[in-house]
């Protein structure tokens, strides 16, 4: 099962909902084996919060042309065929921008003369490492990078080394933010009961239901705010999985990298209670 | 000389618009942009008057004409993003919009029809006119659009003898902040005394330095951890970032926002409110405001 938890809004708590979830599914015989993949791959924090020691440090990167100046005839057609102004025709020569290319290959496809070549760029790195016998990749897009669905491609990689993958998504509603929910069973959506976290809930609603995936919802700060968000849900059929109070414990706990279940093992229970009823809302569609 | 200041964070949710809204009521001559066309929010706090609104349109998107198809699988062989189905039809999420099956197919099946892939408007509020947009659930494009903000900000800052650019910026370090940062005067970077904040402020600085924009850091939230805050500060000093002050943890600005105010109107006498008008007056005296020489002297 895979279940991607994702928010519209940037610092709602998809991070600390998926650190503790994790936390509490530790040791408690619930699910055999689980991994975790930070998909946020531009402000990647998770393991902030999950300390998995040493690394090993996966580039990935992507296609990108290199002409050969001396098989070149000089005849466009790649220049033609590339819809993303990667390469231009200057002064007799065909100039490639790396930074524009998609690697839809193209340009690669239509010469006939064998001088498009391969290349390559530096997408970012995979981060992988072990919290407590569990598996943690996180992707980490290369500063200056502007691409980042390939690279979270390439972090799903491992969604199916575990029974059970917990994906940390990127905030907003456009293409990171699909990659990371693509194909999930499950979209957990994390937002806060203010006016941003209700405008940005709704177009996340909207994007989970273009791609057609049951969801259910986790009000973080629940006690600040105002109650559009849960009139909302209601209205909606968004079933309210959890409500987290705002508590500056946990606050100043997350300020140092720590988690609800550590200064509140009672939690430990409810975030056990949100996985089983997950698991029970998959069952039922399967 | 129109300058252009332009509010980022790096990590989601640290108070970007909350301080936008609130330099917006501190601004003089200016136009407001809104970048974050993907989640954007300032609209909900500074409530514009649309004035006009303009489609924005994407790149194409492959179509399959069915009834032309003969099902010689040369699109599947060809698309690099998996897209079309085994059936011959298009996944228009999963299509990059390259157009390599288009060209390539023998019977000329696949159209390719441009999208509009979002909106953008020219509106007024209280403060002046605003450049704002919204890109459509699920598109792409979110760079392209949030160039065309700025410019069209740009545009109108100059035909009605404004100097000064406001941007609310959005997260992250991709596609859409690069399109937010280049040219831009100066960064104010909006940061929270977490681990995450401080983790993600750096990676957001290094893409300001990438692009040689120089930035301004304001601590939101100091309180929560002034440990963290005095670390996020000595990091900044060392990478000739500017700082330019601490907003405590305020309540207020979730009440403001409930009451669709910024904190300068909500609970103008508060200590938050009073540090963010300090934090504007210490952006507008920045060298990286006051750096261009002879055009200042004007």
């Amino acid at each position: 099962m895979i279940i991607s938890i994702a928010s519209g809004k940037g610092g709602t708590g998809k991070t600390t909902v998926a650190a503790n979830l994790a936390l509490s599914l530790q040791d408690s015989g619930l699910v055999k084996d689980f991994n975790m993949l930070d998909c946020d791959v531009e402000e990647p924090n998770l393991h902030l919060f999950l300390d998995p020691g040493v690394l090993t440090e996966t580039e990935i990167t992507t296609f990108v042309p290199v002409v050969d100046q001396e098989k070149c005839t000089g005849c466009r057609k790649c220049v033609d065929i590339c819809r993303f102004a990667a390469l231009a025709f200057v002064k007799e020569t065909v100039l490639v921008f790396p930074a524009l290319c998609h690697s839809c290959g193209g340009c690669e496809l239509v010469c006939e003369f064998g001088a498009i070549g391969d290349d390559s760029r530096s997408l970012g790195v995979v981060e992988s490492g072990m919290v407590n016998g569990h598996a943690i990749h996180t992707g980490r897009i290369r500063i200056g990078e502007a691409m980042s669905p390939p690279l979270i491609k390439a972090v799903r990689r491992h969604e199916n080394e575990a029974e059970l993958t917990l994906i940390d998504a990127p905030p907003g509603t456009s293409c990171p933010v699909i990659a990371a929910m693509r194909g999930a069973d499950f979209v957990l959506l994390v937002t806060e009961p203010t006016p941003f976290g209700l405008h940005d809930l709704q177009l996340a609603v909207e994007a989970v239901k273009v791609l057609g995936i049951p969801a259910g919802l986790v009000i973080n700060r629940a006690d600040l705010g105002d109650n559009t968000v849960q009139e909302y849900a209601e209205s909606e059929g968004l079933e309210i999985l959890m409500k987290i109070p705002f508590e500056r414990s946990f606050a100043e706990a997350y300020s140092r990298g720590e988690s609800i279940v550590n200064v509140s093992p009672e939690w430990r229970e409810k975030f056990q209670r949100l996985y089983t009823r997950i698991a029970e809302i998959v069952e039922a569609k399967a | 000389m129109i300058r252009e200041i332009v509010i980022i964070s790096g990590k989601g949710g640290t108070g970007k618009t909350s301080i936008a809204a609130a330099f917006a009521s501190l601004m003089e001559n200016g136009v407001l942009c809104d970048a974050d066309v993907d989640a954007a929010n300032l609209h909900l706090l500074l409530k514009p008057k649309v004035v006009e609104s303009h489609a924005f349109m994407g790149g194409g998107i492959a179509e399959i004409r069915n009834e032309d198809c003969v099902a010689c699988g040369v699109c599947l062989d060809v698309c690099k993003f998996d897209a079309i189905s085994e059936d011959y039809h298009v996944d228009p999420i999963a299509c990059e919009g390259c157009g390599v099956c288009v060209d390539m197919c023998p019977q000329e099946a696949i159209d390719f029809p441009t999208q509009q892939c979002g909106e953008w408007f020219h509106s007024e509020t209280r403060f002046g006119p605003m450049i704002h947009a919204r890109l459509g659930i699920a598109e792409e494009n979110s760079g392209k659009l949030v160039s065309l903000v700025r410019q069209e900000g740009r545009q109108l800052a100059e035909a009605e003898g404004r100097n000064l650019l406001l941007t609310d910026g959005p997260p992250g370090v991709g596609c859409p902040v690069i399109a937010a940062v280049g040219g831009a005067a100066a960064l104010v970077i909006v940061v929270e005394p977490t681990v995450s904040g401080l983790h993600d402020m750096q990676r957001v600085a290094q893409l300001g330095q990438h692009f040689g924009v120089p930035g301004l850091v304001a601590v939101n939230k100091f309180d929560l951890n002034v440990e963290m805050t005095e670390k996020i500060e000595a990091w900044a000093v060392e990478q000739s970032l500017g700082l330019v002050g601490r907003i405590p943890f305020d309540p207020s600005f979730v009440k403001a926002m409930v009451a669709a105010e910024n904190i300068i109107e909500f609970a103008p006498e508060s200590d938050a409110a009073k540090t963010v008008r300090e934090i504007w007056k210490k952006v507008l005296a920045s060298k990286a405001m006051n750096n261009m020489g002879i055009a200042d002297l004007r």
